[in-house]
Order: C-alpha cells, then sequence, then structure tokens
C-alpha cells in the first residue's frame, strides 16, 4: 500500500434523478471509465451510490486527476486507499490503525521518528460505518484510529473544530480511506441530454458555449464556416484543433466544415454592405438548422453575448433568431461579459488555440459601420434580391460539406 | 520531387534539397557517422569529410579553407558574424552600421546590441532599396567597428554595389570590418570577398538546394570574433557542438552546384522574369514591380542590380494574403512579404523593407513575392502569369 491506487468519485444531481437516476450513473460510470482508459487500467464500478475507480497496475496520479477533471458529472475527486475484505471480513482495529498510519505517511510525508520540533498539523477522522456487523461502532473506530495516529505520528495534533486534515474511514464493502477532494467539473454525464450542433468559429466564445452546453450532458456536433481564399488551411486547422479540446470534455465532435465563400461574396455583390454581417450570420444559422435537422441534432449552440459585437445586439439577435425555423438556439454566453468568457476559456485550455491570429470568415470585408438595429422585414426583404442564388448557393455548399472527427486525444499539447 | 502540377515559386523561402545532395548526406548518415572529435578512424574518417566539405566551400569564394566556419543557417552565420565581432572589437568602438532592409537575423541582432549599449545607424535605401556607398561611409566614424549591408534583399531582390560600398567604407575607416549577409546572393549573383573587401559573409545552404538546418560563416584570416555558443570547442573554440557532417557534406555538394552553375541560372532565369514581368504587367491593369527589376533600362543597368530569382509585385486592391491562397488553390505556391515574417502582427502592414523603399500604402498590404529557382520553367511562369491573370481580377470585384 505505498501509493492510492484508487479514486472515489463524487457526484452531486444525479442524486436527484428519481427513477432515472441509473441511467445517469451508467453514463457517468461510462465517461469515467473512457476518460482512464487513456491514461492507465482501471476498473470502474458504482456500488451502492458511490463510484470507484480502482487502477489495476501503477499509473499517473496526474494524469489521472486531470483526466477525471474533464468528466462532466464528476463533482470531486477523492484520492483514496482501498482495503479489500480477507475471508470477507473487514480488517480488525489494529490492522486498520497500522493502514492509516501509512496512509498519513504516505500522503502527507509524515514520519514515525519525527522529533517533533517540527509545525504540527491538525486533523480530525471521521468514520462511517456502514456495515453495521463491525464490532465497534463510528465514534469508537474514530477514537481508536486518532489515539493510534497520535501516538504514531509526532507532526500530528487534534482538532475536531477546523482541522486540516478530514480523514474519512468507511467501513464498508471495503474500507476507503481519504481525505482530499479535488474538484470536478461538475455538471452532467456526457449522454444523457441531446445532441445539439455548435456553430464553431475560430474564436473565443464558440469554444467555451460548445463547452457550456456538454457540461450539461448533451452531445456535440459542430459546423464551421470557412472562405478560401480568404481564410486559410491553417484558420481550417485552428477551429479542427479547438474541436478537438472541447472533445476533451464533451467526447467526439463531429464537425461540418461548409464552404461559404460563394454565398458571402453573393451577399456581398447585392446586398447593402452594412447588412453583410447580419444577413451572413442568417445564412450561416439557416445552414446550421438543416445539418442538424439532418443529423439528428435537437438545438443549435452559439457563443453570442448581449451587445457583444454589431451583430449581437439585442436587434440584431432577435433578427439572426428568425432565421431558425424548427430549433431552439443555444446561447450560455448571452449574459457573459467577454472577461468572463475569457476566464472560462483559460480554464478549458482553448483561449491560446482561439487568439491565433488567423482570419476567419467573420472578419473579411466588414463594413465600417454594419447596422446595429436591423430590421427583420427590410432584411428579408433584401436577401429576397438574392434569394434563388442563395437557396442553389446553399444547398452547394450543404451537399460538399467536408466532415471531419475532432477526438479529444488529438487535441494540441497546452502550452 | 515537387508534386505534378505544382508550381511552387517561393524558392527564397527554401528549395527542394537535390538528389545528389541526399545521395552524398547519405552515405554520411549511414556509412561515415563518426564525430570528428573522436580519436579513433572512425573519427578521422569523418573529420575528412568535414575537411574536403570545407575546401570546397573555400574554393566557391576563392578563399582559404580555414576561413570557412560552419553553421546551422543563414540566422546564426549572422548572428556570430556581428555579435562576435561586436563584442571582439568593443574596446575599439561600439559603433555600428547596418540598412533599413536587412533580414531579421540581422536588423534583431543589431536591436539586441543596442541594448547592450552598442550605437547603430541604420542606412536608409532609395525607392529600388539601393544603399548610397558615399552615404555609408558617410555613417562610418572612428569608433565605427562594424558595417553590415546584405548583398541582395530577400524580399525585392535589391543587389547591393558591394564593391562601391566596400571601398568608400575603408576609405573613411581602414579598420572597420564589412560583413554581408549573403543569403539570398550565394549561387544566384557573383559575390567577391577580395574585391569588395569583404570580412564577414554568411550563407545559408537550404536557399540553393541544400540541407535545411545548414550554412557557413566566411570569417577573414585574422578577423577578431568572439564564439556565442560555447562547448567542447569545436571549429577552433569558436563554434561549439558536435559537428554536423553530413550536413556539411551535402552544403558542400549544393554549393558546388550552384557556383558551377551561377552564371547559367543567372543569365536563363534573368531572360525568364523579365518575360513574366512583362506579360503580367500587359496583363493587368494598376500592378507594381517593386525593387530594382521594376525599373525599366533607361532607369538603370537592372541586369546588374536586380537578383535574377525574386520579383515582388503589388496588386492595390487585393489583400497579399488572400491572393496568395487564391494561388494556393491552382497550385501555385508564393508568398507575401518573406515568409520568416508572415506571423508578425498584422498590425503595420507590409513590412520593414516595403515601409523602407516608400511603397505607397495601397501596396502594403498588398505585395507578394514570387521566387524562382533553377527548376522553374517558362511554361510555369506563363500559368502562374495567366492564373493571376486570371485570379486579380476576380478579386478586386470584392474590394
Amino acid at each position: 500500500m505505498a501509493d492510492y491506487q484508487a479514486f472515489i468519485i463524487k457526484y452531486a444531481e444525479i442524486g436527484v434523478k428519481g427513477k432515472n437516476r441509473h441511467l445517469f450513473e451508467e453514463a457517468l460510470v461510462r465517461g469515467v471509465q473512457r476518460a482512464l482508459d487513456a491514461v492507465g487500467e482501471f476498473r470502474v464500478t458504482c456500488i451502492a451510490g458511490r463510484l470507484y475507480a480502482e487502477a489495476a497496475r501503477d499509473f499517473s496520479f496526474d494524469d489521472a486527476v486531470a483526466a477525471l477533471q474533464r468528466v462532466f458529472g464528476v463533482l470531486g475527486i477523492c484520492p483514496a486507499v482501498t482495503i479489500p475484505r480477507t475471508d470477507r471480513k473487514l480488517p480488525d482495529i489494529e490492522a486498520l490503525g497500522e493502514a492509516c498510519i501509512r496512509y498519513f505517511e504516505m500522503a502527507y510525508g509524515f514520519r514515525r521518528d519525527a522529533r517533533g520540533g517540527e509545525p504540527k498539523r491538525s486533523f480530525k477522522v471521521v468514520c462511517r460505518r456502514v456495515d453495521k456487523s463491525y464490532p465497534m461502532d463510528s465514534m469508537e473506530v474514530a477514537a481508536a484510529i486518532g489515539e493510534k495516529l497520535l501516538d504514531a505520528l509526532p507532526e500530528l495534533r487534534v482538532d475536531v473544530h477546523e482541522p486540516d486534515i478530514l480523514f474519512h474511514v468507511e467501513l464498508r464493502e471495503q474500507v476507503n480511506l481519504f481525505s482530499e477532494e479535488i474538484p470536478g467539473p461538475g455538471g452532467l454525464p456526457t449522454g444523457t441530454a441531446g445532441r445539439a450542433m455548435l456553430l464553431l468559429s475560430g474564436g473565443i466564445d464558440s469554444p467555451v458555449a460548445g463547452y457550456q452546453i456538454a457540461k450539461r450532458g448533451a452531445e456535440l456536433e459542430a459546423v464551421y464556416f470557412h472562405a478560401p481564399p480568404y481564410t486559410s488551411d491553417r484558420a481550417k486547422q485552428k477551429v479542427i484543433d479547438l474541436g478537438c479540446l472541447v472533445a476533451r470534455f464533451a467526447g467526439p465532435i463531429r464537425l461540418h466544415v461548409v464552404n461559404f465563400t460563394a454565398i458571402q461574396l453573393a451577399i456581398y455583390e447585392k446586398c447593402p454592405r452594412d447588412e453583410l454581417t447580419i444577413i451572413m450570420r442568417r445564412c450561416m444559422m439557416h445552414i446550421a438548422e438543416e445539418l442538424a435537422v439532418k443529423n439528428d441534432c435537437i438545438g443549435l449552440i452559439t457563443g453570442e453575448s448581449i451587445g457583444q459585437v454589431a451583430s449581437q445586439t439585442m436587434q440584431s439577435l432577435a433578427v439572426t433568431d428568425a432565421a431558425v425555423r424548427s430549433l431552439p438556439v443555444y446561447r450560455p454566453l448571452i449574459a457573459h461579459d467577454k472577461q468572463e468568457i475569457i476566464t472560462i476559456s483559460e480554464r478549458i485550455g482553448t483561449y491560446e488555440t482561439s487568439i491565433l491570429p488567423y482570419e476567419d470568415c467573420c472578419t473579411i470585408f466588414v463594413a465600417k459601420h454594419p447596422v446595429t438595429h436591423p430590421r427583420l422585414d427590410v432584411i428579408m426583404r433584401h436577401e429576397r434580391l438574392i434569394e434563388e442564388e442563395l437557396a442553389q448557393l446553399t444547398r452547394q455548399a450543404i451537399d460538399e460539406e467536408e466532415i471531419v472527427t475532432c477526438r479529444g486525444n488529438e487535441a494540441p499539447e497546452q502550452g | 520531387m515537387i508534386q505534378a502540377g505544382e508550381i511552387y515559386l517561393d524558392n527564397a523561402a527554401t528549395t527542394r534539397c537535390d538528389d545528389e545532395v541526399l545521395a552524398a548526406m547519405d552515405a554520411a548518415f549511414r556509412v561515415d557517422f563518426g564525430n570528428p572529435s573522436s580519436m579513433h578512424r572512425k573519427g578521422y574518417e569523418a573529420e575528412q569529410l568535414m575537411k574536403n566539405a570545407q575546401k570546397t566551400l573555400a574554393g566557391t569564394l576563392g578563399v582559404s579553407p580555414a576561413e570557412i566556419l560552419f553553421t546551422s543557417g543563414g540566422t546564426e552565420s549572422d548572428n556570430l558574424a556581428i555579435l562576435g565581432c561586436a563584442r571582439a572589437n568593443a574596446r575599439r568602438g561600439r559603433h555600428l552600421v547596418t540598412t533599413a532592409i536587412e533580414h531579421a537575423a540581422v536588423a534583431k541582432t543589431m536591436e539586441a546590441l543596442a541594448e547592450e549599449g552598442f550605437e547603430v545607424t541604420v542606412l536608409p535605401v532609395d525607392d529600388r532599396g539601393l544603399v548610397d556607398p558615399q552615404a555609408a561611409a558617410g555613417a562610418v566614424r572612428e569608433d565605427t567597428v562594424l558595417v553590415s549591408v546584405m548583398a541582395v534583399n530577400n524580399e525585392i531582390g535589391a543587389v547591393q554595389d558591394l564593391r562601391a560600398i566596400g571601398r568608400a567604407i575603408r576609405a573613411k575607416n581602414r579598420a572597420v570590418l564589412f560583413h554581408t549577409d549573403a543569403v539570398q546572393a550565394y549561387g544566384k549573383v557573383p559575390v567577391d570577398v577580395r574585391e569588395c573587401g569583404i570580412d564577414l559573409l554568411s550563407v545559408s545552404g537550404h536557399k540553393f538546394h541544400g540541407p535545411k538546418g545548414t550554412g557557413f560563416l566566411y570569417v577573414k584570416k585574422g578577423t577578431k570574433i568572439r564564439p556565442i555558443l560555447f562547448g567542447g570547442g569545436q571549429q577552433n573554440g569558436l563554434r561549439s557542438g558536435t559537428d554536423n557532417v553530413p550536413g556539411a557534406v551535402g552544403l558542400a555538394a549544393a554549393a558546388q552546384k550552384a557556383i558551377d552553375g551561377q552564371r547559367q541560372f543567372a543569365g536563363r532565369l534573368i531572360g525568364l522574369r523579365d518575360a513574366f514581368i512583362r506579360e503580367i504587367t500587359e496583363q493587368m491593369t494598376d500592378v507594381r514591380i517593386n525593387g530594382p527589376a521594376g525599373c525599366s533600362a533607361e532607369e538603370m543597368h537592372r541586369g546588374e542590380q536586380a537578383a535574377p530569382h525574386i520579383v515582388s509585385l503589388s496588386v492595390p486592391g487585393v489583400r497579399a494574403e488572400v491572393l496568395l491562397h487564391a494561388l494556393e488553390d491552382a497550385h501555385i505556391y508564393v508568398s507575401a512579404g518573406s515568409a520568416c515574417s508572415s506571423h508578425a502582427a498584422k498590425k503595420t502592414p507590409g513590412t520593414a523593407t516595403l515601409r523602407a523603399i516608400g511603397l505607397p500604402e495601397d501596396c502594403l498590404a498588398s505585395t507578394i513575392r514570387l521566387s524562382l529557382s533553377r527548376d522553374t520553367t517558362e511554361e510555369e511562369l506563363r500559368e502562374t502569369a495567366a492564373a493571376l491573370g486570371e485570379i486579380v481580377p476576380r478579386l478586386r470585384r470584392y474590394r
């Protein structure tokens, strides 16, 4: 027992899901298993409302924790030492005490031969006795363990009110010892909500928006509009990289790459310049919806936020929204400030990639003064000028889409 | 091979490695793989390869083998020449002279020395990108240690009159050291180090079908210079680091071929280049050829002052990057500005060189560079001219 060989994984909201609870638990087990498969050999089980991940062989602790921190539904990660039953029996109090001392030596580097001059750290033992056949009750176990720890390790002192270390001893189908809880991402397990189509650009916002919706259990599909020769292969690769970074949390993402150049040029030539961006965005929404319906997605996701740019004023959003006929548009960042979005983006690791300086198709042909208060009837009248051409070009763009699968293990290394 | 159907016109960025060069390197990798510093026979044999390469390179410049120092390429050669000489001669003076159109490997090194307390004078160039030898001499002072002037500009192909510059600066100060970044010149235009009074000359292997990561610095015997890399003391302590034997072998093979073919290269390419320039200027309105190659014969003796392999083309109304990607769709590869600086912020349009020649505002962000190699054919250039003639008007519709 030289090291942690297990994790106890805490989850929150699943607990309240009534009869569907097992569906959520199974999804979480799958998610945890998938994440840990990438870093080692683990057995993931859910027993009596506790999720365990036990290592079958040595593993990198940091890699395993990082992987678990990307599994939605995980609220807390407790590195643990577990002691199985021998002859169906839990260890007696002597053996248990010895195991606890070794836990402290391993986890905190305390030494039995410490001189006692070192600053002490306080602890408290909390025992949970689920197996009521254990000969001592939980208070007795906690007291006995506390005494053994104090006797063995001079660097410890007891503080039952504000301990530095809250040490858990659980007597269940096995013994669990743990004292740390590393926060997980929270949310709901992937695959428990439905599938949604993310409008993914090379910017900061859309990857965060995808992350946020995926966090509620949704699976993602994505669409990227590129505009060669105005945008480059590197710009496209950047979006694929962003897709892979989000996929580290959300699972594999099918990315639809749609060539938007002809549509953009048609709008540019025939519609008023100051309406270019808003009409363009309506076209994008329309294409995204078609692709969504075709691919069993039940919603669209955008990174829009009120007032961030001219095309995201409330008036513009209303006009953009009206281009979507049958699906809800999820805009998780709608009330976020830019800095808040950047903070999340940094936390989930997409920021560094998002700020790479490649042109994307929203930044070419930008009017000096785009409309900020568009009226739907006016916009639609102008769209009608190119209605047939647009319908044909849209059809062609969808027919000629390229699909790339973004996988988390292909994400760029973080600097 | 460059793939069928591809037209590679970015040879000033890098060239395809020559098959004979690769074959020569192959043996040095697999058979004579020893470390020249080793005392046994395997080391001795590798050392001989280095010496032969050194001899070959010295021969291409008409200098002595001991004056050739192997480096990792143009950047290291420039850094070593400038840092090494400035520091070694700092007691004599702390003033340096360079030009406004140098490659970043020179310009940034000068900046670094300015931060160390050296004083740097930057010479302007005229609208063709040429340095006035008298102005160069005028900038030289008693305490000037080094003058660095690139032989051929990488963006606009301006060929400096190094002979006149060398003589003028020496007339002013006999002790001043003269360095030239000849990365775009070597094998393309003749450079006579004796005639020009050059003390230090930088060369990069991959610009003439040699391997990447190779290059050399010519250091005239007796030049006071300090190393910038420290370690095992290879190459007389001036450039520590295990000798790159296959690299040196490949570099020498490529250099010999380039120098042997230089006259023919220049003759053929100047013809191709001028025909190409004629074709595109006839085909498109409102375009501009930058640098000496864009001047008419009456204005100057173009053959003497424009590099044979570089065409700088401004197309107002079309962003260089967009034109580059449109050409890429036609499998034609060119560069926008200089490949090395494409990542630089796009806040200030154009490059230092383009600004230094006073290019009009509407040309700065609309300039591409096409650079030829000995493999470039007339047919490829005709196709490129046709592609430009088709693409440029199309892109200009959406300014």
